[in-house]
């Protein structure tokens, strides 16, 4: 799940400065589950912006907010207010935000700040365990991610800001490597604590990342035919 | 001391001692240049921090360029913290350029930690990484395997926290290290000298068979407010009651006194008793008052 929280009003409404038409777009997945883009905080945003004095022509919450046919068909449902607008604000990740960047050419502004891929340990309370760095590793780790959940991604043990098992960056954050070696141990598997790990390579992926598996396919047959 | 001099005194199996040189954080390089000239013929090796608790400072590359034309041994402090893979070594070809051949790799505090607590920290390589490269580029060839045209020929070093809670993942790592190839090891600031025994007997273990030479890191206490504050506020430090109290049993203008009588006490312990291989001994800012412990440990006339 992406975890979101709320912009400042104030942002929100700064960026609108000389704009009065506003169409106000939520998500029905993530930012509904983190409550910063579901039905009721769209319902809220209308009200904050009308306070202010702004005119929200439309409000509509697309199923999946970085689906981009979803929320192009969502879009072509308020034809007239789309027409009419001056600006899109939007309740989802900044994914959501740009596929409303991809349906329109008007003024779009992301009206949450998107903080991380996290679990859900319950409800309003998210932990980022992974960071999707494009060749997972964390079978060496016991299943705890070095990557993401030390402070430094740091992938051959602690650094020496290990403090009483917390991590130098917050003493209220579990060192990843204290973690990462007590369930090692739990499983009777500390000899994965006998190897160096190289650096990641940060070019299995290349950022901005892509994948289209069936363009993908169409492209090996077409080789394959030549 | 000359260029080398620290890896001569490690090989000849004396009792090795080396400083510590933080650059400033300006252009005014006075009192750093006076504590240069005034340790680098009383230690084997001079330290330089590499912006030491993410604090922006100058660089350790140009301090330790200066130190190797004064004539002494600098110990080039390298950190994975604020460069990347391609910043950290050609820094190190920068290095072997200027003269210097002692490199200590560190991982590096977080930025928010420091000074410029937005920063983002880089972290491409871990500390062992960084081992690794220094070996690889001394064999002649880069990180990712091309040739040098004029392989480094680096002494290189690394850290241990031996004061770590908890210890295990801490001496897995110091294992990695030595795996890596380390030559030398400073420890964290260590005031305990029977926990420090003890962490030597397991790190012995580990570098049998090897030519790992391990320092005991000394960080003079100049008085019981700084004590306590180590205590406290740094991670992996433990100063034991027994010297709180005997810093605490004198007047504030005699702690500083009681810090180096201390400090020279534990040296002369870990020599007398061949605990460890040396010391580093760290006076943060008060440099001058090293040559003076060293004198009352008894280590100058070794
Ligand atoms: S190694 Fe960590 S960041 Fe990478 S994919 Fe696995 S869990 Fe995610
Ligand atoms: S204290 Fe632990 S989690 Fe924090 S940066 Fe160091 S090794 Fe990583």
């Amino acid at each position: 799940m992406i975890i979101s929280k709320k912009k400042p009003a104030e942002e929100i409404i700064q960026a609108l400065e000389g704009e009065t038409k506003v169409i106000v777009v939520g998500c029905g997945e993530c930012a509904t589950v983190t409550q910063t883009g579901g039905e009721k905080e769209v319902a809220e945003m209308k009200a904050i912006l009308e306070e202010a004095g702004k005119k929200v022509l439309a409000t509509d919450v697309v199923h999946t907010g970085c689906a981009e046919l979803d929320v192009k068909r969502v879009l072509r449902q308020h034809k007239e207010a789309v027409k009419d607008t001056e600006a899109f604000v939007v309740l989802s990740c900044g994914a959501g935000t740009q596929a409303v960047r991809a349906a329109t050419d008007k003024h779009v502004i992301p009206g949450t700040d998107p903080l991380f891929l996290g679990n859900i340990r319950r409800s309003m309370d998210f932990i980022e365990k992974c960071s999707h760095c494009g060749a997972c590793v964390i079978d060496e780790y016991g299943a705890i991610c070095p990557v993401t959940r030390c402070a430094k991604g740091l992938l051959n043990g602690p650094c020496g800001g290990t403090d009483h098992g917390k991590c130098e960056v917050d003493p209220e954050m579990d060192c990843a490597w204290v973690l990462i070696h007590e369930q090692l141990k739990k499983e009777g598997r500390e000899d994965k604590r006998t190897r160096i790990h190289g650096p990641k390579e940060w070019n299995v992926i290349r950022r901005p990342g892509e994948l289209a598996e069936a363009r993908e396919k169409v492209g090996a047959a077409k080789s394959g035919g030549e | 001391m000359i260029v080398g001099a620290y890896r001569d005194a490690c090989a000849d199996g004396k009792f090795v001692i080396s400083g510590e040189i933080g650059p400033p954080k300006g252009v005014k390089a006075e009192t750093m240049l006076h504590h240069i000239d005034m340790l680098k013929d009383k230690v084997d090796g001079l330290n330089v921090t590499d912006n030491q608790s993410a604090v922006m400072r100058m660089g350790s590359l140009a301090v330790s360029g200066e130190i190797v034309r004064r004539g002494g041994d600098p110990i080039f402090q390298t950190t994975c913290r604020d460069r990347n893979r391609l910043g950290l070594q050609s820094d190190l070809l920068s290095a072997a350029f200027l003269g210097i051949t002692n490199v200590l790799c560190l991982t590096g505090d977080h930025p928010v930690i420091g000074d410029h607590k937005q920063a983002k920290g880089v972290f491409d390589f871990d500390s062992v990484h960084l081992i690794q490269c220094c070996k690889k580029m001394n064999a002649g060839a880069d990180w990712e395997g091309n040739e040098l045209d004029g392989a480094t020929d680096f002494f290189v070093g690394a850290v241990v926290t031996p004061e770590a809670d908890p210890i295990e993942p801490q001496m897995y790592k110091f294992a990695r290290k030595v795996e890596a190839g380390v030559d030398f090891f400073q420890t964290q600031a260590v005031y305990d000298m029977d926990n420090f025994r003890r962490f030597m007997e397991q790190a012995r273990e580990i570098t049998a068979g090897t030519k790992v030479k391990i320092m005991a890191g000394l960080v003079v206490l100049t008085g019981l407010g700084m004590a306590k504050y180590m205590n406290r506020a740094v991670p992996g430090i433990f100063v034991p009651d027994s010297l709180l109290e005997e810093l605490g049993s004198v007047e504030k203008e005699e702690q500083l006194r009681k810090g180096m009588e201390i400090a020279a006490r534990h040296i002369r312990f870990l020599r007398e008793n061949k605990v460890c291989d040396g010391v580093h001994i760290m006076a943060i800012g008060r440099e001058e008052i090293v040559p003076e412990i060293i004198a009352m440990s008894g280590a100058s006339d070794a």
